[in-house]
């Protein structure tokens, strides 16, 4: 990590009619650094990272991609989407596209990168996440964990500079979460810049080089994993954290 | 069975030239009308789906007009009412524009169903991949849509095959014109009425079968995920 | 001349005479749909048994009432069965009962779609809170099915307007024969009368019909 600032949020603020879901965020995301965003659902972590992507044009402020500004719609978006990554919850494969094709996809037709070279990144990335024999399977042939999978390495093909995750895990069944974890935790040793939203409090402690708290719309507490879970400054994340432990019940 | 006893075969193979006649021109309008219904529904779907401003009005009163009047009337009015502004078209022309100003908001209405169909999620994944509105409408909304479409764009062919019968009312030599005729001329009622519904299911049954196997092997091989 | 052709409309009940028309395929239409309605239902019923005997014959039958174009029914119940049977249909009469057969298999169909498509973990909670089968039949599945048949059964009363605009292929005097009736007496003092007349049945027909079909897609919309 070094300490040029590849993607930066100045003044967020991100309305849906009355209602205010992000209100004045200010944040730098540096160069190999992942970042991990916590919060209660609700807080707008999700529309934090649209708006990274232009998904959600905000009501104020800014995101800025080495100093670019993001705008959604604006003529340079799709040039800038091809530099930011983007995984889902619900995965979002094309289902009528086979593995391979669903990963050479935008890389050969956005990017106009040769097939034959495409091919070959996406063999590395795939053998890398165990799937490459799956590489003629349709979506609907594959599990929940081996599909998420996919759509990172989907992802990871366009050679993106930053790396989005909303909530990739939410919709897996417990025992798929790890492999997709795994992942992604690779991807952080190799110095990829990441945000990531999520619920896996273990995971994010383990990943993360800071948390950032959201709640109600703003950063409550910003910290260093370790420095967050075990001596949280602010209320509401004490009270954010004591929802995900569970005390043996008292026998009487 | 006595119906099939009395049949006079010899009336019924001297006339069926005639059906064969009449079925080439049921088929031919048929085709046409499809095809050109295709077409028309394809660009109002979009249309629809992207709410074009003041086009996807016009395209709207299009469809509630065109569903909601027979295909006789329309015929009528293209056939006896248009020469008086002058504009004079053959009966085959009026039979397949009439067609066609029906079966374009059936077919509009199934692919736009099949457009609506795909889940905002699948756009933002292609948008996040980079993907300009273009590459994404060929290479993502369409396929799937297309195929979701299937069922209902067969269903509306069997429909305007069906209603190309009623073409013999301006004066087209169509399967129901012939039968009108030789039941008017010779009264071999019987013979004329068979052959009529064995012309229909020779076209017909088919493309309904057809349909039905397209129909489930999309379900079976479905993209569901 | 344009502006000539339209008066043709205020001769005299010409008017009158095209409404007068256009009521008498609305009279099949009506007569036909509120025949098919109760015979559709227990159709769609009957079509749900198990038996593969009572399937074969529904099947068989919905689908050939199905697959013909209408004026080949039509034709056969007012050409075939009056030489076949000897009896003297009226042109009305077998109008009616094709109309009926068809919004019939039609209904049926849709009777049916909407019985099967109740998930049967519905049957089964209700069989869970004890309900008798009257119970579940009459509380949870028929106000169910009621929500998804009403739009389709006014859709179907529309496209009953619009079939039977046949009829006049066989002979009956509705508003389309009216109209050439017009037509024909008035060639020499209204050549362009053909335009308006036509014209002015399309609108008739467009007003008769969308109404309905406005209110079946709102009510489909509100129930989903």
């Amino acid at each position: 990590m070094d300490e040029t600032i590849q993607l930066q949020a100045a003044g967020l603020k991100k309305k849906f009619g009355a209602e205010t879901v992000l209100n004045g965020i200010d944040l730098d995301v540096h160069k190999g650094e992942v970042v991990v965003v916590l919060g209660p659902s609700g807080c707008g972590k999700s529309t934090l990272l649209r708006c990274m992507n232009g998904l959600e044009a905000p009501t104020e402020g800014s995101i800025r991609l080495d100093g670019e500004t993001i705008t959604s719609g604006g003529r340079n978006i799709t040039k800038q989407r091809q530099r930011i990554g983007m995984v889902f919850q619900s995965y979002d494969l094309f289902p009528h596209k086979n593995i391979l094709d669903n990963i050479t996809l935008a890389p050969v037709k956005v990017q106009k990168r040769s097939k034959a070279e495409v091919e070959q990144q996406a063999e590395k990335l795939l053998k890398r996440v165990g799937l490459w024999e799956k590489r003629k399977a349709y979506p609907r042939e594959l599990s929940g964990g081996q599909k998420q999978r996919v759509a990172i390495v989907r992802a990871l093909c366009m050679n993106p500079e930053v790396m989005l995750f909303d909530e990739v895990t939410a919709a897996l069944d417990p025992e798929m979460v790890r492999e997709v974890l795994d992942v992604m935790l690779e991807l952080a040793q190799q110095g990829l810049t990441m945000v990531i939203v999520t619920h896996e409090m273990q995971f994010a402690r383990a990943i993360a080089d800071r948390i950032i708290f959201l709640d109600g719309g703003v950063i409550v507490e910003e910290a260093e994993p370790e420095q967050f879970f075990t001596n949280p400054q602010t209320q509401r994340a004490k009270d954010f954290l004591q929802t995900f432990t569970y005390e043996k019940r008292k026998t009487s | 069975m006595g119906f099939w006893n009395q049949l006079n075969t010899e009336f019924m193979a001297r006339y069926l030239p005639w059906y064969v006649d009449a079925a080439k021109l049921t088929v031919t309008i048929a085709f046409w009308g499809i095809l050109f219904s295709l077409a028309v529904g394809l660009v109002c779907s979009v249309i629809r789906y992207y709410r074009v401003p003041v086009l996807h009005r016009i395209v709207a009163v299009y469809i509630e007009l065109s569903r909601n009047t027979p295909l006789l009337v329309q015929l009528f009015f293209l056939y006896f009412g248009l020469p008086k502004l002058g504009i004079v078209l053959s009966a085959e022309s009026c039979a397949i524009i009439g067609l066609t100003f029906l079966g374009g908001s059936y077919m509009a209405e199934s692919l736009r169903s099949g457009l609506e169909s795909i889940e905002k999620s699948q756009i933002e994944s292609a948008q996040s991949l980079g993907m300009g509105q273009m590459l994404m409408m060929k290479e993502v909304i369409f396929p799937q849509a297309l195929a979701i479409s299937v069922p209902g764009v067969c269903a509306n062919m069997i429909f305007l095959i069906k209603e190309t019968s009623v073409v013999s009312g301006i004066a087209l030599a169509d399967l129901m014109y012939v039968t009108k005729d030789l039941i008017g001329l010779y009264y071999e009622t019987d013979e004329a009425l068979l052959m009529l519904v064995i012309a229909y299911l020779i076209i017909l049954l088919p493309v309904s079968i057809l349909a039905s196997i397209l129909e489930r092997r999309l379900r079976y091989a479905g993209f569901g995920n | 001349m344009l502006d000539s052709g339209i008066s043709v409309l205020f001769l005299g009940r010409n008017f009158l005479r095209l409404l007068e028309g256009l009521w008498v395929t609305m009279r099949i239409s009506l007569v036909a749909v509120i025949l098919s309605i109760p015979l559709g239902i227990l159709f769609g019923m009957f079509m749900t048994l198990k038996n593969p005997l009572t399937r074969a014959v529904s099947r068989v039958y919905l689908e050939f009432i199905r697959i013909m174009p209408q004026l080949v029914l039509l034709f056969i119940a007012y050409f075939g069965v009056t030489r076949a049977f000897g009896w003297n249909l009226s042109a009305e009469l077998s109008a009616v009962i094709v109309f009926t057969l068809w919004g019939t298999a039609e209904m049926g169909d849709l009777v049916r779609g909407a019985l099967i498509s109740i998930p049967k973990h519905q049957y089964d909670s209700a069989a869970a809170l004890g309900m008798s089968k009257v119970q579940t039949f009459g509380l949870i599945i028929v106000p169910q099915t009621m929500r998804r048949l009403i739009p389709l059964t006014i859709n179907l009363t529309t496209r009953m307007i619009k079939t039977t605009s046949l009829v006049v292929l066989i002979g009956i005097t509705e508003v389309l024969k009216v109209g050439k009736q017009i037509i024909d007496a008035n060639r020499f003092d209204y050549p362009t009368a053909a335009l308006w007349v036509y014209g002015v049945i399309f609108g008739l027909y467009f007003l008769a019909c969308w109404p309905i079909s406005s209110l079946a897609k709102k009510l489909e919309q509100r129930w989903r």
